[in-house]
């Protein structure tokens, strides 16, 4: 089977900061992708790159068929949001409308769905993270971690192929991590695609099947959980030293 | 230093002081609302890609922000009227008073849409809306809210200032007075009762810009926080 993601020889720099320089590694169809490595080491540039956030400056990006490279259009971009969906560290809700509201807006503007086809759907994301009940708050009522569920489930409501984690718990308390990556783990277990940039190594030993180690810009090591325990270069090495 | 305070002149000319008040509302409540749309047009060009069309908002801008509007008031009423377009008083009045309130109500809109994260258009974005989408569900609304309060500021100082469009000879409140005054010599006491009514205009104004916020802003009408 085809990847779904697959990078080749990306390079990205901000001015004279060269933040990715070839990267290159695959997705495949139904399959958890971890990217781990250092502050700054461009991770959230990587994932950045592949929902066309950032744009590359050499190299190509194929996801979900849709073709990426340095001078990609408006247009492209949207079909290709119409496929992938991310979730942010700092969640991003919409402060004005309601968890409900969140939901429902990108079906019922992009997707066109009636009101209580949205409303139906809406209910049902929301039922999969846990947060039924929450559907009239406002975000500014929730917890950080049930804010993180609800932007899962915005991203869900859209069915996407693909979705995008970017230090999704970082900004959590350890109580409240282990709720969203309880979640996280779930749609795993149901088949969803996900590339992931994470500081949980244990999350990522058990629910990855593959780990990609980003180091300078660069895939410095990948390969499955095993990896963790066994790094072939000294950077992972101290890496995981000092993260486990 | 005696001074007989007489009213009686009320008894006879509160038919017209009335219909001045009416006058003003509607100069000031059409001059709002065009002012409040031009005003936002020209915040979204300010914070547009586009260096071009930022430069030519933030010119117009500083035009109409560095000069009087009497001065707007006369150039458009007396200036039109020389090139040959013969309009109304009452409509060069509400026309220059809009140009001057959409510059004040672009900086206020502008700096709201800018207190609106870049994450949010991102998020936005990356759901498939589209940039006006966007911007009219996700950029304008909270953006809008947050600024709510200086807005109405700017509203009320325009309403207070419709009164210098007498000086066009437009008929409104302070015209009245000054056709009353001309009639009855009872200049303090007619200036004292128009200041009272500006000041109950200016009190049903606010109330109905909080009545208004209570309906566009749902979040704000049920939790009462800011934004
Ligand atoms: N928009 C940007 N403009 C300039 N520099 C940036 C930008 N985004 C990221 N960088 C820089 O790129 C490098 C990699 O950033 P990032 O991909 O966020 O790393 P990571 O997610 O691994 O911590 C950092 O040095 C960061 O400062
Ligand atoms: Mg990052």
């Amino acid at each position: 089977m085809s990847p779904i993601v697959k990078l080749n020889n990306v390079s990205k720099s901000f001015g004279s900061l060269h933040v990715l320089q070839g990267v290159s590694f695959d997705v495949a169809a139904g399959s958890v992708v971890a990217i781990i490595g250092r502050s700054g080491s461009g991770k959230s540039t990587a994932l950045r790159c592949i929902n066309g956030l950032e744009k590359i400056n050499s190299g190509e990006i194929t996801v979900c068929n849709h073709h990426l490279h340095h001078d990609v259009t408006r247009a492209q971009l949207r079909a290709l949001h119409l496929d992938v969906g991310i979730v942010f560290q700092s969640y991003n809700l919409f402060p004005h409308l309601t968890v409900g509201q969140n939901i429902m807006l990108a079906p019922r503007w992009v997707r066109k769905q009636s009101k209580s086809e949205a409303h139906e759907h809406a209910a049902e994301v929301l039922r999969k993270v846990g947060l039924a009940e929450k559907f009239d708050a406002y975000p500014e009522q929730l917890s950080g971690g049930q804010q993180q569920r609800v932007a899962i489930a915005r991203s869900l409501a859209m069915e996407p192929k693909l979705m995008l984690f970017d230090e999704v718990t970082s900004a959590l308390d350890p109580e409240l991590t282990g709720e969203v990556l309880k979640v996280m783990e779930s749609l795993a277990r149901d088949g969803m695609t996900m590339v992931l940039v994470t500081h949980e190594m244990a999350f990522a030993k058990g629910v990855a099947d593959k780990i990609v180690f980003m180091h300078q810009g660069r895939v410095w090591e990948e390969g499955g959980g095993e990896m963790l325990s066994a790094p072939q270069t000294p950077e992972l090495r101290q890496f995981v030293g000092n993260g486990l | 230093m005696t001074y007989t305070f007489d009213f009686s002149f009320l008894a006879e000319y509160w038919p017209q002081l009335l219909k001045g008040l009416v006058q003003t509302a509607q100069l000031s409540l059409l001059s709002i609302i065009f002012g409040f749309l031009l005003g936002t047009l020209l915040a979204i060009g300010r914070t547009a890609q586009s260096k071009l069309l930022r430069r030519i908002c933030a010119i117009y801008v500083e035009a109409i922000r560095n000069t009087p509007l009497l001065v707007q008031m006369f150039m458009i009423y007396f200036g039109l009227a020389s090139v040959g377009f013969k309009l109304s008083a009452e409509f060069c009045a509400v026309l220059a008073i809009v140009i001057n309130v959409s510059s004040y109500t672009c900086e206020i809109m502008r700096a709201g849409i800018e207190s609106v994260r870049k994450g949010q258009r991102e998020a936005s974005d990356c759901l498939g809306l589209t940039w006006l989408q966007s911007l009219f569900l996700v950029v304008l609304p909270p953006a809008t809210e947050r600024v709510y309060p200086a807005l109405v500021s700017q509203f009320i100082l325009i309403m207070l200032a419709t009164s210098l469009v007498s000086q066009i000879s437009a008929e409104e409140l302070t015209s009245t007075a000054a056709r009353i005054d001309s009639m009855t010599f009872r200049s303090f006491e007619i200036y004292t009762v128009v200041a009272l009514i500006y000041i109950g205009l200016a009190f049903v104004f606010r109330l109905g810009f909080w009545a208004l916020s209570r309906l566009v802003f749902p979040r704000l009408r049920r939790l009462g926080t800011p934004l």
